[in-house]
């Protein structure tokens, strides 16, 4: 028992977000969110040349994994940046494509960063099918490749641009592992929040250093300083549970960390927008990018409610 | 990073498991803040410690099982699925301890531990005074040189299990012109029935004697009872508040199994679709406590200390406590406010948890100053 990251682990997060600090991710948020992707796709290879994406991918297809805990600390660091595109989407289409055929066809390119996946049900809403080369419809016959997409959808959170997914299509498998696929998408999708959760608190802990009212750093009161902790003492409750369901795979775990994690991000991203003021009411100020992703990362891949009816459901 | 037990580990499990199954009693005790449910409860302790059940992580030469923090977490789950009894033991066990395993001497240790650990001596904390509660700088009771030792003069109050305990430990002021309020205090153990000493139990909520009120008046303490030197006790005090509001208080396995049994209440009550997110947090609650314990074995094994972390924790688990209960009252409604229901105790007890051991209001002043980096200002 050592329920700690190892030196390598901590190693892997350092230059992760090291990487992502230089390429000035707010900026490549906001073109993304304009629909413009050059450089949202050139730090998606990065990111995948760091090895993010085959850690969903097993040895045989040209990955690294499965390995969860990794991939864990490594969207934590995602979300801590406010990444955008379809992270969790690419993540779980290859938990979906687990059959040989379908592994061997798509799997050595999501590994490699080379393409994107989306995934979503059959006529429903996709993350960035416009820019996805795979786009996965669970369909009620099983898994197929939707033949296209519709227009783009703006969302609360300008980074998250929706499309529905064309009916029909190549039909890739009849019986895809769907409760797999949902344990990873619903991984990625806790330890994104929990990032994002932690940018919220790690700025604004900044700017109530600094933003002087009557006289004093606002962060000196204790109105505001309690607010922050119960929001630390939240996101470090969330964070062990992230990384035990990375351990353990446990449906139960999985979902205990999706609700927790996000809950907590999302209270965090309540109080960081109550402590910043008008600022952190506007769209120009960076805060914004993580504020609306707490909010939609809370309901993506299982409401609050559907994780709690997991977690009563029991081992 | 992993969660897996050594087999030698999951041996100590199934071992305890065992112990357990053949000796915790049948039909819970009554509870430990009355006289009938004190020597209960005591009795108890002693029958742990025959087989060197009661304090498994301390050395064997004072009772214990040389079992570590792991072992102890494994025990607690262990104890408390088994449906063990609340220890009456826990203020010597979790704080007085500690602090003796850090600052006392061995010939302390070698005095006090094992009959502590067997429940003979059991232990009150003695922290509070009138006028200092959270603030136990502003702590004024006295302690006065006197030949071969000290004489203690003053008053405290909250003084939990003072009612029937044997002896007590806090800080009183050896120095009273020291500049600074938290310099000159000194740390002494005492006698609860040394001449001088006036316990008077206080009810709490529900009117059982739960703590007390000690009035003392020039009574002697020798010196071999101060623990740490003279004059030194905030800082040999503040190890103890550490383990406090961390990991010894309130273990996991206490929450996990409570989480169960709220669990199970609520399907035998047909799942209302109200308590649902109540109860599933209450779970998830559980679990993340479980493992944030594990987190911190984990760093306190590579020589880390929890240091301000421990705060934390002591907001955690003292609203976690809190609202788990509530969920179980409002489950059951008048039967589970019923004098002897066992959720009624619980919710009692719990509702002290966001005053004692620093209040909740100091512990959210330490994580945002300590663990954000926040300005110090006014309260």
């Amino acid at each position: 028992m050592r329920f700690l990251l190892d030196t390598e682990q901590r190693a892997f997060a350092n230059s992760l977000d090291a990487m992502l600090t230089a390429a000035d991710t707010p900026s490549v948020v906001r073109e993304w969110s304009r629909g413009e992707h050059t450089r949202g796709r050139a730090l998606w290879a990065r990111i995948a040349e760091a090895g993010v994406f085959a850690l969903a991918v097993p040895e045989a297809y040209e990955g690294l994994g499965p390995r969860p805990v990794e991939l864990a600390v490594a969207f934590m660091e995602l979300g801590r940046h406010a990444v955008p595109g379809p992270l969790v989407e690419t993540v779980t289409a290859a938990a979906l494509l687990g059959d040989p055929g379908p592994a061997k066809r798509f799997l050595p390119a999501l590994a490699s960063g080379e393409s994107m996946a989306t995934v979503a049900h059959e006529g429903a809403y996709a993350l960035d099918g416009d820019v996805t080369a795979v786009r996965l419809a669970l369909a009620v016959d099983g898994l197929r490749l939707a033949p296209g997409h519709g227009p783009v959808r703006g969302f609360l959170d300008p980074a998250r641009r929706l499309t529905r997914l064309l009916p029909g299509g190549e039909l890739l498998t009849p019986d895809p592992p769907v409760d797999r696929a949902l344990l990873w998408a619903r991984l990625a999708t806790a330890a994104q929040a929990l990032g994002v959760g932690l940018a919220l608190l790690e700025r604004t802990v900044a700017y109530v250093g600094q933003r002087v009212q009557f006289g004093v750093p606002i962060g000196s009161f204790q109105a505001v300083k309690h607010r922050l902790a119960d929001a630390k003492i939240a996101l470090e409750f969330a964070r062990p549970l992230v990384l035990g369901a990375a351990v353990t795979m446990a449906p139960v775990d999985v979902a205990a960390a999706k609700v927790s994690a996000c809950e907590a991000a999302y209270a965090t991203a309540r109080t960081a927008l109550q402590l910043h003021g008008a600022i952190g009411y506007t769209a120009e100020y960076d805060l914004s990018l993580w504020l609306t992703k707490a909010r939609a990362l809370r309901t993506a891949w299982g409401t609050p409610h559907d994780c709690r009816t997991e977690v009563l459901r029991g081992p | 990073m992993d969660l897996d037990l050594t087999p030698a580990e999951e041996a100590f499990r199934a071992e305890a498991r065992a112990w357990l199954r053949a000796h915790v009693p049948s039909a819970p005790l009554p509870s430990l803040e009355t006289e009938e449910g004190f020597a209960a409860h005591r009795a108890w302790e002693a029958e742990l410690a025959a087989d060197r059940w009661s304090v498994v992580n301390w050395p064997a030469r004072y009772g214990g099982r040389d079992a570590g923090l792991i072992r102890w977490l494994v025990f607690e789950e262990e104890y408390y699925a088994a449906g063990g009894p609340g220890r009456v033991g826990q203020n010597g066990i979790s704080l007085l301890a500690p602090t003796l395993f850090d600052h006392g001497t061995e010939e302390q240790r070698a005095r006090v531990l094992p009959s502590m650990a067997t429940g003979e001596v059991v232990w009150a904390q003695a922290w509070s005074e009138p006028e200092a509660g959270s603030d136990l700088a502003s702590l004024r009771s006295r302690a006065t040189r006197a030949d071969g030792g000290w004489r203690l003069s003053g008053q405290k109050t909250w003084s939990s299990r003072a009612a029937f305990a044997d002896r007590a430990f806090g800080l009183f002021r050896s120095d009273p012109d020291t500049p600074r309020p938290h310099q000159g205090l000194t740390y002494l153990m005492f006698d609860l029935r040394a001449p001088g000493v006036t316990v008077r139990p206080i009810g709490r909520l529900d009117g059982k004697p739960a703590f007390a009120e000690l009035f003392l008046d020039e009574v002697f303490v020798p010196d071999e009872d101060v623990i740490g030197e003279p004059g030194q006790g905030w800082r040999v005090a503040m190890s103890t508040a550490g383990n406090e509001r961390g990991l010894t208080l309130r273990s996991p396995g206490r929450f996990l199994a409570a989480a169960d049994r709220l669990h199970r209440l609520w399907r035998d009550r047909g799942r209302p679709a109200w308590a649902q997110d109540r109860v599933a947090d209450a779970l998830a609650g559980a679990r993340a406590y479980q493992l944030f314990a594990y987190a911190a074995a984990s760093r306190l094994l590579d020589g880390e200390s929890i240091g301000p972390k421990s705060s934390l924790n002591k907001v955690f688990w003292s609203e976690y406590d809190i609202a788990l209960h509530e969920t179980a009252l409002d489950l059951l409604s008048e039967e589970g406010e019923a004098a002897d229901s066992a959720w009624a105790e619980g919710y009692v007890f719990a509702l002290a948890g966001p005053v004692y051991a620093g209040t909740n209001e100091i512990q959210r002043d330490i994580v945002a100053e300590r663990l954000l980096g926040l300005p110090k200002g006014r309260r």
